[in-house]
């Protein structure tokens, strides 16, 4: 398996995957700071052409919070463009048929699955760190991240989030022949449960509720709130492993 | 000792029946060619020998092993080289077998001596471009060293010399060949001169079963008795000599066919006691592809 690791690892930084996910996140975690920081002078310079609509501008205050709101707007952009990205990653191997000389040498399939599920699940952890890491680091510069109850779970929370794609990205791979199969199948089953959790009775445990760190962080719900979500969450990606691995060993590949 | 044995095998994709009733086996160290016409089944036999495909029905056996779909045990002992053979094209060839070298498990110096040797036996040793920019050729002899890499006990080559040049073909067969040495080859074609000058043993398959099996000389018997061509110089030779002997065919200019092989001496004494000069008289080995066209039914 360390093998195919190292092919994966020069796979994803030969063909740029890697360095434009990067960029995208670092930007993003760069990005929310400094439009939260931008604010007052962009309400200022705008303030003529406002007032003209009736809206008058007062002095706006800005703090860590004002970062936080943008990097919770921001992520679910990043990991979509994440899953735009990575998403060929197994089907692009089966339309060119680079896995058949693999699997004839006698590489197990799940050693195969096994590697490509640790790159997945690696960026994703890192490429989020990065962006957390960096407006965490701005928003401790300029302001005081103090004011922002449960930061750390609800970040996780969110990086939950990611795992739970990703699993379902895994698993789509695995039964799937094309990359169009797989991104409408993570991305519609991620809709069907975000339009789902809209019944606040299945919003209690559905993965959804992950993604709204901000209540977290403005207190309106506690992290008790989150456990049963968390639960099924990780119950789900238990699942979508399993299955990905039964169905991968029986691929026609 | 049986390399690779089929046994009653059958393959059905739905409703179509691409394989019926295939038994052959592969003894050791020998060439083994298969033939058959487009679309007769030989990739797909070739895929179920390597566990890509289920077998529909009966067992293939491989250095007495079984081989099982999916991830199968007998692959360690396969090197397959693919009709459209594709690598990972941000990869250089040498990196590419040391990945091939690390996947089996080999010891990292072994990798390294084994690579150079290899890229040297296929004319590659002084690429080091990427393989995004090889033409087909130069992927089928990457191609040939990343099968042979591992030192295989059976090697399967799905129509090896489809892709190259004439002297690319050669340097391949001769590949092939001196590979006898240490390995047993299976490989697949419709090129029937490629089968005449290497194989020590063939199969054709036609309609999903084995019509015709066993060594080059065997196969090559069953053909009717070769015919003999008789050219003479002049033409009132040829019209006289087809006058006397009816039974001789038109085969060109001033040529003609004798089939029955047998009567030929009678030929022979009637120019004798002419005195006709003769152009050329040449017996016609029954060759690959009278049998292949015969087998097929045309």
């Amino acid at each position: 398996m360390n093998a195919f690791l190292k092919k994966e690892w020069m796979e994803w930084n030969r063909t740029g995957r890697s360095w434009i996910l990067l960029l995208v996140f670092v930007l993003f975690g760069i990005m929310n700071p400094a439009l939260a920081k931008l604010t007052p002078w962009l309400m200022e310079a705008f303030s003529d052409s406002l007032a003209d609509t009736g809206l008058v501008t007062t002095a706006v205050q800005v703090d860590a919070m004002t970062s936080w709101v943008q990097f919770y707007k921001n992520i679910p952009m990043g990991l979509i463009i994440f899953i735009l990205i990575v998403g060929g990653n197994f089907t692009a191997e089966y339309e060119k048929g680079t896995l058949i000389p693999v699997v004839t040498k006698g590489l197990s399939r799940r050693s195969i699955l096994a590697a490509k599920a640790v790159f997945l699940y690696g960026s994703w952890t890192v490429l989020y760190a990065a962006c957390f890491g960096i407006t965490y680091g701005y928003n401790e510069y300029f302001w005081d991240n103090g004011i922002a109850g449960n930061l750390f779970f609800a970040v996780a929370c969110t990086w939950l989030f990611g795992i739970w794609t990703v699993a379902l990205l895994i698993f789509f791979s695995a039964v799937s022949k094309s990359s169009s199969q797989v991104l409408l199948g993570t991305g519609g089953t991620a809709l069907g449960v975000y339009l789902l959790s809209m019944f606040p009775k299945l919003d209690a445990f559905l993965p959804a509720r992950l993604l709204r760190g901000m209540e977290l962080l403005q207190r309106v719900k506690s992290p008790e709130d989150y456990y049963a979500n968390i639960a099924v969450v990780g119950l789900m990606v238990l699942l979508c492993m399993v299955l990905s691995v039964g169905c991968f060993n029986r691929k026609q590949l | 000792m049986e390399m690779l044995s089929l046994s009653h095998v059958s393959k059905n994709f739905g409703e179509k029946q691409v394989l019926r009733d295939v038994s052959f086996s592969v003894p050791e160290h020998t060439v083994y060619g298969f033939v058959g016409q487009n679309g007769a089944g030989k990739t797909t036999a070739m895929k179920m020998i390597l566990g890509l495909l289920t077998v529909s029905g009966g067992e293939i056996t491989v250095d007495g092993m079984p081989v099982r779909y999916g991830n199968t045990p007998t692959n360690r002992l396969i090197g397959y080289l693919p009709d459209v053979p594709e690598f990972y094209p941000y990869m250089t060839p040498s990196e590419y077998l040391r990945f091939c070298g690390e996947i089996s498990g080999m010891p990292a110096k072994e990798i390294k001596s084994r690579c150079e040797e290899l890229l040297r036996l296929v004319g590659l040793e002084n690429e080091k471009h990427r393989i995004k920019g090889f033409s087909r050729g130069m992927k089928q002899r990457l191609g040939v060293a990343q099968a042979l890499f591992g030192r295989p006990k059976l090697l399967i080559c799905d129509e090896p010399t489809s892709a190259l040049d004439p002297a690319g073909r050669k340097e391949l067969l001769d590949i092939l060949t001196a590979a006898k040495e240490e390995t047993t080859v299976l490989f697949s074609t419709h090129i029937l001169s490629d089968v005449e000058h290497i194989c020590d043993e063939m199969a054709f398959l036609h309609e999903g079963k084995i019509a015709l099996k066993g060594s080059l000389d065997e196969v090559r018997k069953l053909k009717k008795a070769s015919a003999v061509t008789v050219e003479m110089e002049q033409p009132e030779a040829t019209k006289a000599l087809r006058q006397a002997f009816p039974f001789l065919k038109a085969a060109g200019k001033n040529s003609l066919l004798l089939e029955e092989a047998e009567r030929l001496p009678e030929l022979l004494h009637w120019i004798a006691d002419r005195r006709y000069p003769v152009m050329r008289i040449e017996r016609q080995e029954a060759d690959l592809e009278d049998l292949f066209m015969e087998v097929v039914g045309r």
